[in-house]
């Protein structure tokens, strides 16, 4: 296969300023920006945007990799004037990621420009920006945009003369990091309680208020006017694998360069941390890794030079998840790394179910008794049950899964760790205070 | 009761959502932002403008983290207790900031100064560990010290 355009085009930051400050209206148009909306109203049907990004290969960056253009698919054709919704998740907490952060606050038009095309391709006429309300910085950048993108017409009544209207509004949430799962989404954006529905029926045929809705995340939809401008050949093009297109990835933990870069999809764990993150500090050595945020199972240094991708992340029993991973090193407790994550996901359970409910606060129980040295030897297995308890099948949402996902991992690669704390009745690393 | 000023602030929140009730986390925010919490009172004004009953928005209220039901200090500092800032320091800055303070998470300073409160992550992993003070994020809080002169900032 010939990839000629990987690892030289960063179509998502390559147009960022270098000063750090977002990208005005006039600088993006300049990038190519709001071509790809203006070439898609006059000359594409709804539906040939939809083919588009189906043909890309462009699957969702939220953490689950669903391809996009087939999610869009499932919008029941439009039959009169009732409303259809896109929302862009933008709630972004899962521990470790931070790449829609950088989007939205250095190219807010890219993101505007997406979810205008999502929501020509499926009909929509609404769209919210679902932000978490600690990105201060993003939703002044956001909603600076959205005035001068309306005062254009790049949003508003029939956009470019075309017929096609759409109202965009920017929601600021108020925490919990359940909002982030997209039915909890929906539940929150309709002022209530962020507490996930049952699925089916999915969001695209019963969504917001009850309405066909695709929400999608920030980074999936920043991607879109790009392929639309450039076409999915070429988007396929800057992949080293299966699925298309670049993807930004983090680090962060001790390294020597924590940050984010936007590299070909599957580029290995290797050269992400150690040509970008400049390898481990001086002093430390790596000893596992979350490759895709807190949710993700444990790899290993034997893992390195897997490609970070769905598939293959996958094929090795964990996920890509939103592709930014930390690191643990040496010098950090096994035990008291699993209680912050753990503490994490039972504070945030939205309580609905009883294992995410009942046994993760009993998790986080157990751990810190090891961690403190009041351990047993069988709270070793007690763990692995109720990682066991939290898998896919026993609760509403992923947020039990998720959980379930570090923790058998954890306990299993790091179990010499947690026996030593018990046996010797203390955390050998002095982290117990 | 609330004043013009709220009652303003709220209605151009609930501009954006196709019912008051929809509106109802922004309208709560709204007010809080300038009244510093949200009491049983001012609970109950609100939902009164927005047609709904007082439990039905506590239950909504209760729900969000940043929506504080309870009084709070002048400025209110969110201390990131996830992973990424936990392998970087964060009991460090944690221990730091309590002996600074003199409180403990959950609790507000005597002077009604700050209060302190737990985080998920805040997003800026690569300048963990962070901290929220106000709308402020502030990274990089390693070593922990780094974090007084910050303080200082906020009266
Ligand atoms: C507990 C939980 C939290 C989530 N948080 C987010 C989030 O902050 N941002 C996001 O894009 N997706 C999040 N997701 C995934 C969404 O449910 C959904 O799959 C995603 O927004 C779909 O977008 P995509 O198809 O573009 O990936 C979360 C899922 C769960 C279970
Ligand atoms: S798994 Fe947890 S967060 Fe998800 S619905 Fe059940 S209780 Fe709520």
């Amino acid at each position: 296969m010939d990839k000629k355009n990987q690892g030289k085009q960063k179509p998502l930051t390559g147009s960022f300023r270098t000063d750090g400050q977002p990208l005005e209206l006039g600088e993006y148009e300049k990038t190519g920006g709001y071509e790809a909306l203006r070439n898609a109203l006059k000359s594409m049907s709804p539906k040939d945007v939809q083919e588009e990004v189906k043909a890309s290969n462009l699957r969702g960056r939220g953490g689950a990799g669903f391809p996009t253009g087939q999610k869009w698919s499932f919008v029941p054709a439009a039959e009169g004037p009732l409303s259809r919704y896109v929302v862009a998740n933008a709630d972004e907490m899962e521990p470790g990621t931070f790449k829609d952060r950088i989007l939205m606050e250095n190219s807010p038009h890219m993101l505007i420009e997406g979810m205008a095309l999502a929501a020509y391709a499926v009909g929509a006429q609404q769209a919210y920006i679902f932000l978490r309300g600690e990105y201060v910085r993003s939703s002044r950048v956001i909603a600076k945009a959205l005035a001068q993108a309306y005062e254009k017409n790049y949003l508003g009544e029939n956009i470019f003369g075309s017929g096609f209207s759409l109202q965009m509004h920017l929601h600021l949430s108020a925490g919990r990091y359940i909002c982030g799962e997209e039915t909890g989404l929906l539940n929150s954006l309709e002022g209530k309680r962020a507490i996930p529905r049952v699925k089916p029926p999915y969001p695209q045929v019963s969504g917001f208020m009850g309405r066909p809705t695709v929400v999608n995340n920030v980074e999936t939809l920043c991607n879109v006017p790009h392929i639309i401008r450039n076409g999915a050949e070429w988007f396929k093009d800057l992949s080293l694998s299966e699925g298309g297109g670049t993807k930004l990835y983090g680090v962060s933990g001790r390294v020597k360069r924590p940050g984010a870069w936007e590299l070909p999809m599957g580029t290995t764990i290797r050269e992400i941390l150690e040509e970008h993150a400049g390898g481990m500090l001086e002093g430390y050595r790596l000893r596992g890794l979350l490759p895709g945020g807190a949710s993700t199972e444990f790899l290993l240094e034997e893992h390195l030079d897997m490609p970070m991708d769905f598939d293959s992340l996958q094929e090795a029993g964990s996920r890509m998840g939103t592709g930014t991973m930390v690191i643990m090193d040496d010098r950090t407790c096994p035990v008291g790394m699993q209680l912050s994550l753990q503490t994490f996901f039972a504070r945030e359970s939205c309580g609905w179910c009883t294992p995410c409910r009942e046994g993760l606060p009993w998790v986080v129980h157990m751990l810190n008794a090891i961690e403190e040295g009041q351990g047993e030897m069988e709270d070793i297995d007690l763990l692995l049950e109720q990682a066991r308890l939290l898998a896919p099948g026993h609760t509403f949402c992923a947020l039990a899964p998720g959980a379930a996902e570090p923790l058998g991992s954890g306990v299993k690669y790091f179990r010499e760790d947690f026996e030593r704390h018990i046996s010797e009745k203390r955390c050998p690393w002095g982290q117990n205070r | 009761m609330l004043d013009e000023r709220e009652l303003a602030e709220m209605e151009k929140e609930l501009a954006h959502y196709e019912n008051k009730k929809a509106g109802c986390i922004g309208a709560l925010k709204a007010v809080q932002k300038l009244r510093g919490w949200i009491s049983d009172e001012c609970l109950k004004d609100i939902a009164q403008h927005l047609g709904m009953t007082p439990d039905e928005l506590d239950n909504v209220a209760t729900f969000y983290s940043s929506i504080f039901r309870r009084p709070v200090g002048r400025h209110v500092i969110f201390i990131c207790d996830s992973v990424s800032c936990y392998v970087v320091g964060y009991r460090e800055l944690l221990r730091h900031l309590s002996y600074r303070l003199q409180i403990k998470p959950g609790q507000t300073t005597a002077d009604g100064r700050f209060t302190l409160l737990p985080a998920a992550c805040l997003g800026v992993c690569e300048k963990a560990p962070a901290v929220m003070i106000d709308e402020d994020v502030h990274g990089g809080l390693e070593p922990p010290e780094k974090v007084d002169e910050i303080l200082e900032r906020y009266k």
